[in-house]
C-alpha cells in the first residue's frame, strides 16, 4: 500500500471480545427512545401517550433535512413523552415504551424491494425513512451523506471497517457473520451516489474479517483492502487518505474528494432497509473492558437502558470507576448506567478502580509527540498552552478548528495534559467570541 | 456507583516525564563510570554535590513558590544536576559546583516556572555562569589518572585546549593533526569529567535512540554537521585545521549532542525543526573551536541555538491536512 495516513497512535488493540459471536437480549422493561441520537435537528414524534405501537411503527419523523426518523424495537405502549436520561448526561426529551412482550411487527413487505426495482431515488427515501444514521460513533443521518451535490461527483464509496478504537468488535463480528448483507449495503450505496469503485477498509487486526469478506461475492469494482494497524485510521478523512492519497480540505467533506464513506454496520443497516423493508431498530454494540461479567458483541434495540445490557450479559465483577460510551479513545465518560442505547453506541466499556493509568497532568515538556502523532498536522502542544493561558485570539491562526478531537495526542503526553479537554474548551471559547 | 467523568481519552501510553528523565540519567551512566574510572572519587564528589544541591534548590523554589514538592520526582532536578556534574572539571571547588546548581535551577529553571517553561538548558546556563565567573577553575583539567581516591589532581589541557595554543604560539594544530583517537574514544583525555568518553557517551545516545526517548534529528544534524564543515576546512588546510574525527570525539560534542541539545523543553518541536537546529549548534561549533577566544564551543552553541528555538518553531509549522502544500498556493 503506497499511502499512509499522517501520524496516529499505537494504543493496545485490546479486541478481546473479537471471538465472541453476537448474541440477542432479552427485551427491557422498557425502552427510552431520545429525540435526538444523531447530528441534526431533534426527531418529531408522531405517537401519543397510551398508543400501542407495534415493532417497526414509526414512532417519530424527521425534524428537517439534517434529521431522522424513530421506529418502535418491538410492539407495547407508549407510557410516556418526557426528558429522560440521555447519554450526554443531560436529560433529552424521549419516548418511553414499555414492551408487551409479544413482539407484534407490522407487515414489511409492502416497503420491501428484494429485486432492487425501485432505483436509487426511492432507496434512499427508504434509507431516510428507516431512520438509518451512521453507527460508527457520530450519528449523522445516513440519507445526507447519500446526497451530494450534482457540482460533487462520487466516484468511490468506502465500507469503513476500520474499527480502530480499542476494545470494540462490534464490526469485526458483522463482517465475519453477514459479509454479504455489508456488500449489499455497499452496492446500493455505489449506485445511490453513482460511484463506479467501492473499497472496504480493514484493519490487518481483523485477518480473518477480511478473508471472509475476499471470499463473499464482492459486486463489480468493490475491493478489499488491508491496512496497517494504526489510530485514528477510521475517522473519514483519515481513512480516505490512507486508501486513496486524497485530502479532504479543511472545511469541507468527503464528497470534495469524491468519496462517500460508510461504517460497515451502516452499510449492513441500508441494505435491510431497502430489500427488506426493515427500519433501524436495533444494533450491536461492544460490552468491553475489565469489568463485565459478560463481555461480548450484542444485538440490542435501540433505546435499551445500558443497565439491562449489563445486567443480561451478567452484571460486572465490582464497583465502576469509569464507564465508556464507545472506544476508549474518543467515546464519552458516563456517571451511570441509566441512558439508553442509541444509533450511534457502538459499545460500553468498564473499568474497575485502578484499571486506568492514574494521570497528573503537569506543564508541556516541549517533547513533541504530540506534533508527530497529530493526525492533521496540528501542533496540539501550543493549541494546549494557549487555552491554558487563556490566550484566545490567536487559536484560530493555529487552526484549531481542524482538530478532529481523535485523542492522539493526549494519549501520547508524557505530562498527561487533558489535551483534547483543551482544544474543545478552545473551540467553545472561539464561539463564543464570534457570538458576541 | 461513583464514576470518574474524564474527557476522552480514557487510556494512556505508559510513556511519562519520569521514564523520559530517568530513562536519560540511566543513558548517561556508561559517560558517568568512565568519568569516575579516569577522575575517581572526585568526580563522585562532583556528581554528588551537585545532584544534592540540585535537588536541594528545586525543593527550595517550589516551597517558595507555594507549590508541592511533587516535581522533585519527576527527574528533571537530578538530571539537571548530573549533567551539570558532567559539564564541569572535577578539580573543581565543591562551593563552586553547589554556586551552579543555584544558578541551574533558580536562574535556569525555577524562575521561569519550573519544568517546561524554560528557555534555556539550566545545566548550561550553569556551565557558563561559571565559566564566564570562575575562568581558572573551569578550565583547570585534571589528568585522568585511573581510579584515583585523591582529591588532590594535577591539571593539563584538554586535546581542543592545546590544538588552540598551538595554533596561537606555532601557527598550526600541532599534535591535534595526528593524534591517536583512541584515549579520547575511552576516555583517557583532559576535559569535563563526564565528556571524556565518546564512545560511551554515544553507546548511551544510541540507548536513547532505541527506546524513542530522542529521535535522530538533532544529534546526527549536530555530528555531521560538525563532521562535514571540520571537514572542508582540513581538506583545504591540514596544517591550520585538524581532522574531522578528532572535532568529533574531543570536547563536549557527543555530550551535548546525544544529551544537552536533545533537552525537550528547550529544542524545536518538529522534525525539520530539530534539523535546523542541529545543523546551527554544528555550525557555531565548529566557529567557535576554529576562530573563537574559547577552545571549546558545545555550550555556547547550543544555548545560543536554545535562543533560536521559537522562532525555529514559528517558521517549521507543518502544513495542516486539508490546506494547499507550498507548491499548491503558488500554482
Amino acid at each position: 500500500m503506497a499511502n499512509r495516513f499522517r501520524g496516529g497512535v499505537h494504543p493496545d488493540d485490546s479486541k478481546l471480545t473479537s471471538t465472541q459471536a453476537i448474541r440477542r437480549l432479552d427485551q427491557a422493561q422498557f425502552l427510552i427512545l431520545s429525540l435526538s441520537q444523531h447530528i441534526g435537528a431533534p426527531s418529531r414524534p408522531v405517537v401519543s401517550v397510551g398508543d400501542r405501537v407495534l415493532k417497526y411503527q414509526s414512532i417519530a419523523s424527521p425534524g428537517g433535512f439534517v434529521s431522522m426518523a424513530l421506529h418502535a424495537p418491538t410492539s407495547g405502549t407508549v407510557k410516556a413523552i418526557e426528558p429522560a436520561p440521555h447519554p450526554s448526561g443531560r436529560f433529552v426529551t424521549a419516548i418511553i415504551i414499555e414492551p408487551d412482550g409479544l413482539d407484534e411487527a407490522l407487515d414489511l413487505t409492502g416497503n420491501a424491494d428484494p429485486g432492487l426495482s425501485g432505483g436509487p431515488e426511492a432507496w434512499k427515501e427508504t434509507i431516510r425513512d428507516s431512520g438509518i444514521v451512521g453507527m460508527g460513533g457520530a450519528a449523522f443521518p445516513t440519507h445526507v451523506k447519500l446526497s451530494p451535490p450534482e457540482d460533487k461527483p462520487i466516484d468511490l464509496v468506502i465500507a469503513n471497517g476500520v474499527e480502530c478504537e480499542p476494545y470494540l468488535t462490534a464490526d469485526h463480528r458483522l463482517m465475519l457473520e453477514t459479509p454479504d448483507e455489508i456488500l449489499e449495503g455497499l452496492f446500493l450505496a455505489m449506485e445511490i451516489v453513482g460511484a463506479k469503485k467501492g473499497i472496504v477498509g480493514i484493519e490487518a487486526n481483523k485477518p480473518d474479517a477480511a478473508q471472509v469478506m475476499r471470499k463473499a461475492d464482492l459486486p463489480d469494482g468493490v475491493s478489499i483492502q488491508i491496512l496497517p494497524v494504526m489510530y485514528p485510521q477510521g475517522a473519514e478523512k483519515q481513512l480516505i487518505q490512507a486508501l486513496t492519497g486524497r485530502e479532504v480540505p479543511t472545511g469541507g467533506l468527503p464528497m470534495d474528494v469524491g468519496v462517500v464513506v460508510q461504517n460497515v454496520g451502516t452499510l449492513a443497516a441500508m441494505n435491510q432497509a431497502v430489500r427488506q423493508g426493515r427500519p433501524f431498530v436495533e444494533r450491536v454494540m461492544t460490552l468491553g473492558g475489565p469489568l463485565p461479567a459478560g463481555p461480548g458483541n450484542y444485538a440490542v434495540s435501540i433505546g435499551t437502558p445500558l443497565s439491562h445490557v449489563v445486567e443480561q450479559a451478567g452484571g460486572l465483577k465490582g464497583p465502576a470507576a469509569r464507564l465508556i460510551n464507545g472506544g476508549p479513545m474518543m467515546g464519552q465518560a458516563l456517571a451511570g448506567l441509566d441512558s439508553p442505547v442509541t444509533k450511534g453506541t457502538s459499545g460500553l466499556l468498564a473499568f474497575g478502580p485502578g484499571e486506568l493509568r492514574q494521570l497528573r497532568q503537569r506543564a508541556c515538556i516541549r517533547c513533541g509527540s504530540c506534533v508527530k502523532v497529530c493526525p492533521a498536522s496540528l501542533l496540539p502542544h501550543t493549541l494546549g498552552n494557549m487555552v491554558e493561558f487563556q490566550i484566545f485570539d490567536q487559536l484560530r491562526d493555529f487552526n484549531i478548528n481542524d482538530c478532529i478531537e481523535c485523542g492522539s495526542c493526549a494519549y501520547i503526553c508524557p505530562a498527561d495534559r487533558n489535551m483534547v479537554q483543551f482544544i474543545r474548551q478552545g473551540k467553545a471559547e472561539l464561539l463564543a467570541m464570534a457570538g458576541k | 456507583m461513583s464514576t470518574v467523568l474524564a474527557p476522552s481519552p480514557h487510556v494512556r501510553s505508559s510513556v511519562t516525564v519520569e521514564t523520559a528523565m530517568y530513562g536519560v540519567i540511566l543513558a548517561l551512566l556508561p559517560g558517568v563510570l568512565v568519568g569516575a574510572y579516569y577522575f575517581g572519587i572526585n568526580a563522585l564528589r562532583v556528581m554528588a554535590i551537585s545532584i544534592i544541591a540540585c535537588l536541594a534548590f528545586e525543593a527550595m523554589a517550589l516551597k517558595v513558590r507555594g507549590k508541592d514538592l511533587s516535581p522533585l520526582k519527576d527527574g528533571s532536578a537530578f538530571l539537571t544536576g548530573l549533567l551539570l556534574a558532567m559539564n564541569l572539571p572535577s578539580g573543581i571547588p565543591s562551593w563552586m559546583v553547589v554556586v551552579g546548581a543555584l544558578v541551574a535551577i533558580g536562574i535556569g529553571k525555577q524562575v521561569y516556572g519550573g519544568l517546561g517553561y524554560n528557555p534555556f538548558n539550566p545545566a548550561l546556563v550553569a556551565r557558563v555562569f561559571l565559566l564566564i565567573s570562575f575562568p581558572v577553575a573551569l578550565t583547570s583539567w585534571p589528568v585522568p589518572k585511573p581510579l584515583s581516591l585523591s582529591l588532590d589532581t594535577i591539571t593539563g589541557a584538554t586535546p581542543l585546549g592545546e590544538m588552540k595554543t598551538s595554533l596561537l604560539m606555532e601557527g598550526n594544530v600541532g599534535a591535534a593533526a595526528k593524534m591517536n583517537l583512541i584515549d579520547p574514544l575511552i576516555g583517557n583525555m583532559g576535559g569535563s569529567l563526564g565528556e571524556i568518553g565518546a564512545l560511551a557517551l554515544a553507546l548511551g545516545g544510541i540507548y536513547l535512540l532505541a527506546r524513542k526517548i530522542i529521535s535522530w534529528h538533532i544529534p546526527v544534524s549536530f555530528l555531521g554537521t560538525v563532521f562535514a564543515m571540520t571537514g572542508v576546512y582540513w581538506l583545504i588546510d591540514p596544517t591550520r585545521y585538524a581532522p574531522p574525527t578528532f572535532h568529533i570525539v574531543t570536547g563536549g560534542l557527543m555530550l551535548g549532542a546525544f544529551f544537552m541539545a536533545t533537552d525537550y523543553v528547550t529544542s524545536p518541536v518538529t522534525g525539520k525543526g530539530m534539523i535546523i537546529f542541529g545543523v546551527g549548534c554544528g555550525a557555531l561549533t565548529v566557529f567557535i573551536r576554529l576562530f573563537g577566544g574559547y577552545p571549546e564551543g558545545v555550550s555556547f552553541a547550543i544555548l545560543l541555538m536554545n535562543a533560536a528555538t521559537p522562532i525555529i518553531d514559528r517558521y517549521t509549522r507543518p502544513r495542516v491536512f486539508g490546506y494547499p502544500t507550498r507548491k499548491e498556493a503558488r500554482a
